[in-house]
């Protein structure tokens, strides 16, 4: 089958995921009190009027200010109410943080991520390092999943990014320093005693940390999962040139309201260049014209990022996200859009602290 | 384009993130600059020692030396830019094209870097206070018939650095013949002056490994200021302030340099008129060594009145006229910011402008700010003891009484008086770091005279020494 048949397909069966996540989530037998509310403001019934993708954009763009505060299960599915219920939180330096509920997102998102790891760099049954952002995120627990669902035990160092975040915003250098160093010496201590941990989950600035204290290829590391910030072509070529070469390197991008997309594989004609692709159809990124959200902007042209979340846990339809990238084209392992160069929307760069992750 | 890459302790590497300056007359791209990550400068800095003990292979006075040969190739080389060359006109038409500053404050500027760099021994003699500088290469000797041991606290300068004025690198220059290697974060809009003296001393043969260049993001910057051993940080209130009581960290933030005539027969004369007027002025009026207060005890009115007739007669020209004495703004928006900025603080009570006509005004593409003087009656006024990057001054007058102890923080300040008790409080005053008594532009440096910390204090620390 040829690309343009894939295409063809992946948007045949988007389409037809979309009719049955908007059936679920608006339907009174299935839906979340917060759809089932939000479809009595509106004139029309979802359910008959959203044949496709492309029909979402009938629900406007969703806030995220609206999974700010509780109470949290207004979002859980009569269908999943007496499931157990995990909350995740993003963001959240100051004030009440972000929240969305999980079932089984998390680990579904990290069993379809597993299908793209590489069993050399990423053997089954190795163990794996967490070195991330753990507490209220969903990454310490997807992490863990991972690490279980390929047969191997997830150690885990906490590291609290909330923190970091007031340590950058009052300039407090040293005291985040310390606290870097407090995080990596704990994970130097699971490298050291535990011989089977062969592969990483960390954020790029971890992975610099621990890259001057240790030599991973000589501690038995094969494979990174590196993600939880932005990262562009010139830090993935210094990760596979000079901190960790040899060791197979796999860039992602997640968030707590889409899952994981995953990274095309590595290309040497491509530059570097970090190029992603979503977990379609369980959510759909696309790029849009910042003054005009309606807009698709063409093949690569920069855009600022909408994202649609279609699973049967949680609904979240043609979200503004706070980042811009370039628009890039379906591959055969892909065949829908992927985004290239993801990073902070240009007139927000200024303003936002980045952590120490 | 001309690219600018890194230089990696000597070794060139292009980055795949580079960001474009233009010419601020056309607002065409001149030049490509490879942006280091973070990483990578925090991976190169591991290495500082190994590169410190290269240089330390020179003694001090072949690295005097070498600084005199540098000066030559400086000043008239055609000297490497990433595969091509850049001649010594080419480097003023480029700083001038991303920094607004005119070509002839472009030469004046060159100058002074050629100034310190043939004048190095006279540089180091002036911060080191007559030290015998073999006492730096064998760490201990005998001078004045005392033994002398000083050690280096630091296996680098790290210097973020400003792109206000090219001048301003004659102040990391010592630093190579102390010995201390260079890690260099270039302003985003004058990456062209540190490129080029490291060339120059590169092609004077100094170890390439002295040399590191970092043209970075705040992060980046950061990571320098972090793991140097000694750093030089230049920039506004904001960016020098987690590092303010950081020892290791010397900060360049606002001059606010000041003239204070306290004389009551002469004030107004013709000569202190010229004194003034090129204190403020000189160099475009962007460095913190211009003045940017005056600050008498009589007759303010008459005075602000008398200066802003002649700041007056400084207009903007093209950037390449040879008269030219007012840099262009490289972003306009800031220009037009600072303009409404001054515009709002003149409403509140206290300060009068004097100055007539448009404060912005556009002229062969480019952007400018007319020369502003401000009448203050207010010294807590808002504009009483503040400075901008173009010809801005404010004349305040205070009684006699309080005028040392209300001055503030002030990088150099010239005193007009024959008031002895006013020289003494200015002589005890912690407030000023430079003192010029007598007719001297605040704007004139001395070889010998370091005029913003001293930098061989920031590397060297004066230990004990016996030997048995």
């Amino acid at each position: 089958m040829n690309l343009t048949q894939k295409t063809e397909n992946a948007r045949t069966a988007l389409d037809a995921h979309v009719r049955e996540i908007v059936n679920w989530h608006f339907s009174p037998e299935t839906g979340c009190p917060f759809w089932l509310e939000y479809a009595e403001g509106l004139d029309f019934d979802p359910r008959k009027e959203i044949g496709g993708y492309a029909d979402l954009k009938c629900l406007g763009h969703f806030q995220d200010e609206w999974l700010r505060g509780g109470p949290v299960r207004r979002w859980v599915p009569k269908a999943y109410a007496d499931k157990p219920i995990y909350v995740f939180e993003t963001g959240g330096s100051t004030g009440v943080p972000k929240s969305r509920i999980s079932v089984r997102d998390f680990q579904i998102d990290y069993e379809l991520f597993s299908k793209t790891l590489s069993d050399e760099g990423f053997p089954p049954g190795s163990d794996w390092l967490m070195l991330g952002p753990t507490g209220p995120r969903r990454l310490r627990l997807a992490v863990e999943h991972l690490a279980q669902h390929r047969g191997g035990i997830c150690f885990l160092v906490d590291l609290d990014p909330r923190w970091v975040n007031q340590l950058v915003r009052y300039g407090k250098n040293e005291e985040m320093d310390a606290y870097k160093n407090h995080v990596i010496s704990q994970a130097l201590n699971v490298l050291k005693a535990h011989d089977n941990v062969q592969c990483l989950f960390t954020t790029p600035k971890l992975l610099e940390a621990l890259c001057e204290k240790i030599s991973l290829k000589k501690a038995g590391i094969k494979g990174i999962f590196c993600g939880g910030t932005e990262m562009d072509a010139q830090f993935h070529r210094f990760a596979r040139e000079e901190l960790v070469p040899g060791i197979d390197f796999v860039p992602t991008y997640g968030n707590t309201l889409m899952g994981l997309a995953t990274c095309k594989p590595f290309d040497p004609s491509d530059n570097y260049a970090i190029i992603y692709y979503p977990p379609q159809p369980r959510a759909v990124i696309e790029l849009v014209n910042p003054d005009n959200p309606d807009e698709q902007v063409k093949y690569g042209e920069t855009g600022r990022v909408m994202l649609t979340t279609l699973t049967k846990e949680f609904f979240v339809p043609c979200f503004l996200e706070r980042d811009e990238a370039e628009r890039a084209e379906p591959i055969p392992e892909y065949p829908w859009d992927g985004v290239e160069n993801l990073r902070l929307l240009t007139e927000l760069q200024e303003s936002v602290v980045v952590g120490v992750y | 384009m001309i690219h600018i890459p890194i230089l990696r302790a000597g070794r060139t590497y292009r980055s795949l993130k580079t960001i474009s300056v233009s010419h601020i007359k056309t607002g065409e791209p001149l030049v490509e600059v490879s942006q280091a990550n973070r990483g990578l400068i925090a991976k190169d800095l591991l290495d500082l020692p190994l590169h410190r003990q290269t240089l330390a292979e020179h003694s001090v006075s072949d690295l005097i030396e070498k600084c005199i040969d540098a000066a030559k190739f400086f000043t008239s080389a055609d000297l490497p830019l990433d595969g091509g060359t850049q001649s010594a006109k080419d480097y003023i038409q480029q700083v001038s094209g991303t920094t607004g500053l005119p070509e002839a404050l472009c030469k004046q500027n060159m100058g002074k870097i050629q100034g310190v760099l043939e004048n190095i021994e006279q540089v180091l003699d002036g911060l080191t206070r007559g030290l015998d500088l073999q006492i730096l290469d064998s760490g201990w000797g005998i001078q004045n018939d005392r033994v002398l041991s000083y050690v280096c606290e630091t296996d680098s300068l790290g210097a973020v650095l400003p792109s206000n004025s090219p001048g301003v690198h004659s102040l990391w220059i010592p630093a190579l013949p102390l010995k201390v290697p260079l890690v260099l974060k270039p302003g985003r809009e004058e990456p062209w002056t540190p490129y080029r003296i490291a060339q120059a001393f590169i092609a004077a043969g100094v170890p390439v490994e002295a040399f590191s260049f970092y043209p970075t993001d705040y992060p980046g910057a950061n990571e320098i200021l972090f793991r140097c051993g000694r750093s030089m940080l230049f920039g506004g209130g904001s960016t020098v302030a987690p590092w303010v009581n950081d020892p290791r960290v010397e900060i360049h933030g606002p001059g606010r340099s000041k003239i204070i005539i306290h004389n009551e027969q002469t004030t107004n004369s013709e000569e202190y008129l010229n004194l003034i007027v090129e204190s403020v002025s000189k160099n475009g009026g962007r460095s913190c060594i211009n003045a940017s207060g005056v600050w008498v005890t009589k007759n303010g009115n008459e005075i602000a009145e008398a200066l802003a007739e002649r700041l007056a007669r400084i207009e903007p020209r093209p950037l390449d006229h040879p008269e030219a004495g007012i840099a262009a703004w490289a972003n306009p928006k800031s220009a037009h910011g600072i303009s409404s900025l001054i515009d709002r603080h003149l409403k509140q009570p206290g300060a009068i402008e004097l100055t007539n006509g448009d404060r912005v005004v556009e002229l062969d593409g480019c952007t400018f700010l007319r020369p502003t003087v401000i009448w203050c009656e207010d010294p807590e006024h808002p504009l009483a003891n503040t400075e901008f990057p173009f010809p801005f001054v404010s004349v305040v007058e205070v009684p006699s009484l309080h005028l040392v102890e209300s001055i503030g923080a002030t990088l150099v300040a010239t005193v007009i008086t024959e008031d002895d008790l006013i020289i003494e409080n200015l002589l005890n005053t912690p407030l000023i770091d430079r003192l010029n008594i007598g007719a001297i532009p605040t704007n004139q440096i001395s070889w010998d005279s370091p005029h913003e910390g001293n930098l061989f204090e920031h590397l060297y620390r004066q230990r004990a020494f016996q030997q048995g």
